[in-house]
């Protein structure tokens, strides 16, 4: 590219987050807001990379228990059994509930740990300053965020099973202590995709067209 | 920034114009591609018949029992904030709220919200507080969860059918409509419409800009 790309925050504007107005940011110590609808203006998301790490930090660790403690207890007269979030998917796991069985383990599994690993590409990008595949970047940035929802699934399943299972003393159904830690990863995933800001994904695209620029002048 | 029409990628940051495009055609980031703007047909009126067909269907939604089950002579039904309640008692009242919060809650600030806000736009300059509502309404669409909770309810609903016999109740059909609606409300939804015309929290700075 020639010229350099307009960004708004070379030109010192301010973007909203929330209603989009791009105004000059406010001056000296006062907190800018924005003067449509008094969002709290910033050019990026506050400590975004830091925040993100830290999610998905605690998401990776809520993970373990999460897969390896049981979700759900099954009482019967027999005795007792817990099932895991894979027990669970090889129990759903027949000639006619299969799909089921394999929307469990895309949901609760493939997803929790994709959006993990896929976040922290992001950031280490980031923090590397990488340029390379920015648009397929910012493309997974968004995949994450919109699929990522989806791995609420296993706490909806155990949330209806434990409430019409209860036809005691023949047999009902508790939840297990990994339903916690699940719910857990789900959420924490889900506020580290609101921590990260995509814009970053371009700053270092931005900066170093600046060096050549200078480099060519 | 005289016009209105310059924006920012919210994803990628790049300053551009917003140009005139034919009813139904969206505009795109040219760097990052994000979706920026689509230009809605009569998104007024159909976004507030939307709304106030969820509203209709959320309510009896959540009134009438969702699943029931019969086994051994025993009948047991429950509702959506019934399957929060059980967790509630079993000792698990973080998943409970969770579960409360994105399958009940959400939901309802979510239509709740677009309602007032379609009902502020009426007049020709929508008060600020209409600004306020939308301003948290991304936070409400991100949790509200319902569509995750119906494949939840139908993959327990296999579970369960291979020990009782699995009566599906009203609500699940209500439910199955309102994702639909709650999407087809979303989509017609234009809030740069109402963002362009609403009274502005300082509303003295607006000639200046």
């Amino acid at each position: 590219m020639s010229t350099s790309t307009p960004t708004a925050m070379k030109e010192g504007l301010q973007c909203c987050e929330a209603c989009g107005l791009l105004s000059h940011p406010a001056s000296g110590a006062e907190e800018g807001r924005c003067p449509r609808c008094d969002e709290e203006l910033v050019f990026r998301k506050k400590d975004s990379l830091q925040r993100t790490i830290a999610y998905l930090v605690a998401a990776s660790i809520c993970y373990i228990p999460a897969n390896f403690l049981p979700v759900m207890t099954t009482i019967t007269s027999a005795g007792r059994e817990s099932d895991t979030i894979m027990q669970g998917v090889v129990l759903l796991w027949s000639p006619t509930g299969w799909p089921l069985s394999l929307i469990v383990l895309f949901a609760s599994i493939m997803i929790p740990s994709a959006k993990i690993a896929g976040l922290l590409y992001l950031v280490i990008s980031v923090k590397r300053g990488s340029i390379r595949n920015n648009i397929q970047k910012n493309r997974l940035y968004r995949m994450i965020d919109i699929i990522g929802r989806w791995s609420m699934v296993d706490v909806f399943v155990d949330t209806f099973t434990v409430a019409l299972i209860q036809l005691q003393p023949l047999m009902s159904v508790e939840p297990g202590p990994g339903l916690l830690f699940f719910a857990a990863v789900v959420v924490f995933t889900m506020m580290a995709v609101d921590s990260f800001d995509p814009r970053l994904i371009w700053d270092s695209a931005s900066s170093t067209e600046t060096e050549k620029e200078v480099q060519h002048a | 920034m005289a016009d209105a029409s310059i924006i920012a990628c919210p994803h990628c940051d790049l300053l551009q114009r917003i140009p005139e495009v034919e009813p139904g055609a969206a505009v795109r980031c040219p760097r990052c591609d994000k979706e920026l703007w689509r230009h809605r047909r009569d998104s007024f009126n159909r976004t507030f018949a939307l709304t106030v067909a969820a509203i209709i269907l959320y309510i009896v939604a959540n009134t009438v029992p969702m699943l029931g089950l019969n086994a051994v002579g025993r009948e047991a039904f429950t509702t959506v904030t019934g399957g929060a309640e059980k967790l509630w008692i079993n000792g698990h009242q973080i998943v409970a709220v969770l579960v409360l919060f994105t399958a009940v809650i959400s939901p309802a600030l979510q239509i709740g919200f677009l309602f007032l806000i379609l009902i502020g736009c009426a007049r020709r300059r929508p008060p600020a507080w209409v600004g306020l509502l939308l301003r948290h309404i991304n936070f409400t669409r991100t949790w509200s969860m319902i569509e995750v909770m119906l494949l939840g309810v139908l993959v327990s609903l296999t579970k369960i059918a291979e020990y009782a016999t699995v009566i599906p109740g009203f609500a699940l059909f209500c439910l199955f409509a309102l994702v639909f609606l709650l999407a087809a409300m979303q989509s017609c939804f234009d809030p740069h419409e109402v963002w362009s015309r609403v009274e502005w929290a300082e509303e003295e700075a607006r000639n200046i800009q």
